[in-house]
């Protein structure tokens, strides 16, 4: 685009007294040849407002507003068609730092010998980096699908998957549920009775789940194939490309799987060149289709919702013997007492004769007051529920529910409540310590009771509470063809359920437009899977709108912008396709990149793992960040006898950055001595900015980013940690520029953690001074 | 190439109650292309979790994921926020409602740059609220540094003094209105989700847990505050009589939940809450000594268990099964928890420096009418009735829940909204 730029200058909220901002625009922009500068004591107010919209009128495109942060009045300064750049000069220059003396104020006394102007070359720094940014960037035009799917997949046709597809439906959308199993239904079709659906939470429930068969099969919108499993899931969301299959098949667009590690080295370790890595990967996938083949009989769809459910834990050999699982037919698991009362009375599996007397079992003992693996709240109120069916099926049945914690959050404590009033269903804290069979009949030892006391109850049957495993535990389910692999990445962290790991936005996952929901993401009860279900449902829509208005979903839901490849460049070295933390890359036999766009979360982990920087984005390139720290001043010995040091510090812009405004509100004060920069994230740092900050002399490089590891919160799962494994690396490069590594270090803060902000920063200062200045100044 | 024939139903969406859940509603419907709208009776939006230090069981700030709830806010012309205000009547139908809505004055308008003045002039020092009055703030304050909006507000009790005038000529940018009034509009909207919401259940009301009677029992909300960097304290866990470190706390679960006295249901959060405290208590003080006397831990699934499993591993977190009887003061100071051990039979009597009660969530709705045509339950949550559509309960004011299944829930109901503009 022709720019024709704008600066504005604002003087209000204390910027002016401490500023001399006329001085920062000669000294700045009119040096560059920069002419159309406005001054305003508050550009935010109607009439600073309009001194920018008639510069607009008159054909003005690039500002640069030189004011507060960013993250505040973004609705006042918002000019739609218009590059706009924020200097924050309120925040990070003037607020937080109070102690210094205002430009043109001079020192008093031995001070006015060397007078260094910390705050106005600090101003001056941070408008010549607005000013070189908006030089580098260009509007985004938004990534457009030449056609756009708007079919929804739902996998899985229980409950969950069901609810899924109807409520998609009555929003408007075509949907097709794919069925392993003949019919539809899942494990809510092998129920005698449903835990109670809504208030008053007190009875439980005939199964809806024919209702919901019924409701499925006459929609108008909504295709349902049973016998039926996903082969591959192929292409990005809008443009999915899915081949179905029989279960047990074997097919050739049956999905790839990677490489493991071990075959991708050499006897001797090194790492194979990419020509033989695509001979072992067809070797290792015989008979397979590579990812990037798309299957001409695909069927095509733009989301997917994974609703594959659960299946009963199956305890191993010989687990739980104590308590007589396997060596009697009379101990069973809940879902096989659940299947026998769904047809007939509970009887005992032995001899046929009625089970009057039934132990459940919450808690498998042995020291420990933890519940079954896989178990949950549903645990408990299954509990509850079964044992109201010995009642049911015999006037003189009991049950006994012995349990560590009865765990019946929220409202359904209301279904505890009234189960507790049956006088033939006795409850009680315990440690069952053993099981054991004489003569037909059980025995349970209980220790540690409310009763005071070691209890042995006699019983015909005894119940253990075993949890729900998520399908995906045992494989991956949805076969994405994506180059990083089949499955949900990372879902280890949570038991192999494909949870997401923020609290805040539970659909937010590794895999772009495929949204878990039900007992497969945790384990639930139909109640909460249904609500899931319609959450699900919401997110896979979303997906698609967002697509087709070519903008990012969460968390930078509506950037336009993506990241464009200059690939005559491109030297196949795959770190782009390896380190996205959406999988969004695929890459072809020669190693490639095959970007997907709308898989894409617009991170930029690619542009900072990419090491001819090849990967750029409209608005944040390689070239913006590199001007924006060349831009930074380096004082030399030339400018004062003893120069201040300069530190680059890249800030990531979700959590540090916030962190930095609020130190500034605060009046925190830090190190004069460093310059900001905001990254998308700290995945996205290149380490050829490093580069460049030390090769014109700054004298360190700070990372300033959210926490790694299993508890992450980096919004982009990954970002943080790429960026700490990337600065381990960088200590050998700098170690052969005779620069110390200490020069460059990564810190954690998290957005609340802003009263650490001085002591971080002050800290890493105090680091380099120590070490010196960087022997590149003034070269 | 863009679908244009995709276009939206016709409609705007109302969602009342800005908390996490509302936020959520509003963000997922209009992130999917509907218009809506929050009314939040606050200041600033953020509801409850903006005053929580972590979230459990990643212990990682509300803050974090505010923020960028925030910022797709600020990024989505289709969301629109009008706070410090409440929902009047509602008449009409699904796909057809007209909602009144009155704004009160804020006596600060959008030219506010947050420049911080107004505060600096003012003396009155007023009770603050976000902090449950555990502090004060100036009558022209920040409702607190992450609020968003970023607007002061001036308290109606300084209106018409000196106090207020000083507000305003320290005002450069024109933004203190000390003549603004209370604002009537009226929504026409397709459909509403009602986020309304919880409060602390007010522990006033259980007389033989000592709260307003003694300063160092607090609440787990109170603790909460404390326990944040930008808290009344600091950040800093102290006992309130006198500002010193306590050496031992003890937790009260179920204050006032799973009591037909009080709120007959489980308050879903405050085991995991107290869980979660503890690991507050045992960063800023080694040495100091948890009870956490409970009926249940209830920290079902996975996630949660490993949570509790990780806590138990803790030797100076001592875990009671046994309900509380009474918490009192001795004569030394001391606070003294009598309970009854459930499984030995014992009666204990703990003393402790300090207790933080568990108290749970009552529905907002059950201490504030709604003024539509919706089913509550005895206790005053919103009962959905997806047959008739048009009005949904998100989040807590449907039932109590976690943050996790608050934003499923919320999620879900966004669609729901949805669809009755779909088929309006």
């Amino acid at each position: 685009m022709d720019k024709k730029y704008g600066f504005y200058l604002c003087s209000g909220c204390g910027i002016g007294e401490a500023l001399d901002l006329k001085k920062m625009a000669e000294d700045v922009l009119e040096e560059e040849g920069h002419s159309n500068i406005k001054f305003h004591d508050a550009f935010c107010s109607p009439a600073g407002v309009a001194v920018i919209q008639k510069d607009i009128d008159d054909g003005v495109n690039a500002i640069c507003i030189a004011a507060c942060s960013r993250r505040v009045l973004t609705d006042v300064f918002n000019f739609p068609g218009c590059l706009v750049d924020r200097v924050n000069l309120r925040e990070q220059v003037v607020w937080a730092h109070p102690g210094l003396k205002p430009s043109g104020e001079k020192a008093e006394g031995e001070e006015a010998g060397e007078e260094i102007p910390h705050l106005q070359m600090m101003g001056e720094d941070y408008l010549r980096m607005g000013m070189k940014r908006l030089e580098k960037i260009n509007l985004p035009e938004p990534y457009k699908l030449e056609t756009l799917e708007r079919r929804i997949l739902v996998i899985g046709g229980g409950v969950t998957g069901m609810t899924a597809a109807l409520d998609a439906a009555e929003a408007g959308y075509d949907v097709t549920i794919v069925e392993k199993e003949d019919k539809l239904g899942g494990w809510a079709a092998n129920v005698r009775k449903q835990l109670p659906l809504s208030y008053p939470y007190q009875e439980t429930v005939s199964p809806i789940v024919d209702e919901k068969i019924r409701a499925v099969q006459s929609h108008s919108k909504i295709e349902v194939k049973t016998g039926t499993v996903v082969a591959r899931i192929a292409g990005q969301p809008g443009d999915f490309t899915v081949t179905f299959k029989k279960p047990g098949e074997e097919i050739e667009f049956d999905v790839p799987y990677p490489l493991p590690d071990e075959m991708k080295v050499d006897e001797n370790g090194k790492e194979l060149d990419n020509e033989t890595l695509a001979e072992k990967f067809k070797e290792y996938n015989e008979g397979r289709r590579d990812i990037l083949t798309l299957d001409p009989n695909g069927v095509k769809f733009g989301a997917v919702i994974l609703a594959a459910g659960w299946r009963p834990y199956e305890p191993e050999e010989g687990e739980f013997a104590e308590l007589g699982y396997g060596k009697t037919p009379d101990v069973v698991t809940n879902v096989q007492f659940e299947k026998m009362a769904a047809t007939g009375p509970v009887i005992r599996p032995s001899d046929g004769k009625p089970a009057k007397s039934v132990v459940f079992v919450q808690s498998p003992g042995g020291g420990d007051d933890k519940d079954f693996p896989y178990a949950s709240s549903v645990t408990s109120l299954v509990a509850l529920k079964q044992a109201k069916y010995v009642r049911e099926d015999y006037d003189d049945g009991k049950a006994y529910i012995i349990y560590q914690h009865m765990r019946t959050p929220g409202l359904t404590e209301k279904f505890y409540e009234a189960v507790q009033q049956d006088p033939g269903i006795f409850l009680t804290k315990g440690e069952v310590t053993g099981v054991s069979a004489d003569d037909g009949q059980l025995s349970v030892d209980v220790d540690n009771t409310l009763l005071g006391e070691k209890i042995a109850l006699s019983a015909d049957l005894v119940v253990l509470a075993t949890g729900m495993v998520p399908a995906t535990k045992d494989e991956p389910v949805v076969n994405l063809a994506y180059r990083q692999g089949p499955a949900f990445r990372d879902i280890g962290l949570f038991g192999g359920y494909v949870d997401s790991n923020f609290i805040c936005f539970p659909y937010e996952t590794q895999r772009t437009g495929v949204y878990a929901a039900g007992a497969i993401r945790r384990s639930m009860t139909m109640e909460e899977s249904m609500e899931d279900a319609a959450g699900a449902a919401l997110k896979a829509i979303q997906c698609l709108d967002s697509v087709n208005r070519g903008v990012a979903v969460h968390p930078r839901s509506g950037d336009p912008t993506y990241p464009d490849f200059f690939f005559q460049r491109c030297t196949q070295c795959k770190r782009c396709t390896e380190e996205c933390p959406f999988g969004a890359i695929d890459d072809d036999a020669k190693g490639t990149p095959k970007p997907n766009p709308t898989r894409c979360r617009r991170c930029g982990t690619c542009m900072g793992a990419c090491p001819e920087r090849i990967i750029n984005f409209a608005d944040y390139s390689i070239d913006s960040v590199g001007s924006m720290v060349k831009a930074i001043g380096v004082p030399s010995e030339d400018d004062y006898d003893e120069p201040p040091l300069r530190i680059l510090v890249l800030v990531c812009e979700n959590d540090a950055y916030p962190a930095i405004d609020m130190a500034g509100l605060n009046r925190l004060e830090y190190s004069a001595d460093v310059r900001f920069v905001p990254v998308r994230c700290l995945g996205s740092v290149n380490v050829v900015w490093i580069k460049d900050a030390l090769s014109i002399g700054i004298d360190g490089v700070l990372l300033l980013g959210c926490k790694h590891g299993d508890d992450y919160q980096c919004h982009f799962v990954k970002g943080s940690e790429l960026a700490s494994i990337r600065m381990q690396k960088i200590g050998d490069a700098l170690s052969s520029l005779a620069l110390e590594p200490e020069r460059v270090a990564q810190k954690e803060i998290a957005i609340d953690e802003y009263h650490k902000l001085p002591q971080i920063i002050n800290d890493f200062v105090a680091e380099v001074e120590e070490l010196g200045p960087n022997p590149f100044k003034g070269f | 190439m863009t679908d244009t024939n995709a276009t939206h139903a016709k409609g705007h969406i109302l969602v009342v109650g800005g908390g996490i859940s509302g936020l959520t509603t509003a963000l997922e419907a209009a992130e999917a292309g509907y218009e809506t709208t929050i009314v939040e009776k606050s200041p600033s939006l953020g509801g409850h979790v903006s005053q929580l230090k972590q979230y459990f069981p990643k212990l990682c700030p509300p803050t974090c994921g505010l923020e960028i709830n925030y910022r797709r806010i600020k990024d989505n012309p289709r969301i629109h926020v009008l706070t410090m205000a409440k929902v009047g009547k509602v008449t009409g139908g699904p796909g057809n409602y007209e909602v009144e809505v009155t704004v009160s004055p804020r006596y600060v308008n959008e030219k506010c740059t947050c420049c911080g003045e107004c505060e600096k002039a003012v003396t009155t020092e007023i009770d603050n609220e976000f902090n449950f009055n555990m502090n004060k703030v100036k009558a022209a304050y920040l409702p607190h540094e992450m609020a968003f909006p970023q607007r002061f507000v001036i308290s109606p009790k300084i209106i018409g003094t000196e106090d207020a005038q000083k507000a305003k000529d320290a005002c450069k940018y024109g933004a203190v209105d000390l003549d603004m009034q209370p604002e009537k509009k009226t929504l026409k909207v397709g459909a509403i989700v009602w986020a309304t919401g919880w409060e602390p259940y007010d522990a006033r009301k259980m007389d033989n847990l000592g709260f307003g009677q003694y300063d160092n029992i607090i609440t787990n909300m109170m603790m909460e505050r404390m326990a944040a960097p930008n808290g009344p304290t600091g950040g800093k866990i102290v006992k309130p009589s006198d500002g010193k470190e306590p050496k031992s706390i003890a937790f009260v679960q179920c204050a006032g939940s799973r009591d037909q006295n009080h709120l007959p249901y489980c308050s879903y959060i405050c085991c995991m809450a107290s869980l979660k405290q503890a690991t507050y208590v045992r960063e800023q003080y080694p040495d100091a000594q948890v009870y956490i006397f409970y009926i249940d831990i209830r920290a079902p699934g996975n996630r949660y268990e490993q949570f509790y499993s990780k806590i138990k591993a803790d030797e100076k977190v001592t875990f009671v099964k046994g309900k509380v009887a009474e918490v009192s003061e001795d004569p030394s100071g001391e606070i003294v928890v009598v309970a009854e051990n459930a499984v030995t039979g014992e009666k204990i009597r703990q003393n402790v420096d300090m207790v933080v009660l568990a108290t749970g969530m009552q529905p907002t709705a059950s201490i504030e009418k709604l003024p539509a045509d919706l089913t509550f339950t005895e206790e005053g949550f919103i009962v959905n009735d997806y047959a008739k559509g048009g009005m949904f309960a998100a989040g807590c004011a449907a039932k109590p829940a976690d943050v996790v299944s608050s934003n499923q829930n919320a999620t879900g109901m966004a669609l729901k909204a949805i669809q009755t503009l779909v088929k309006a």
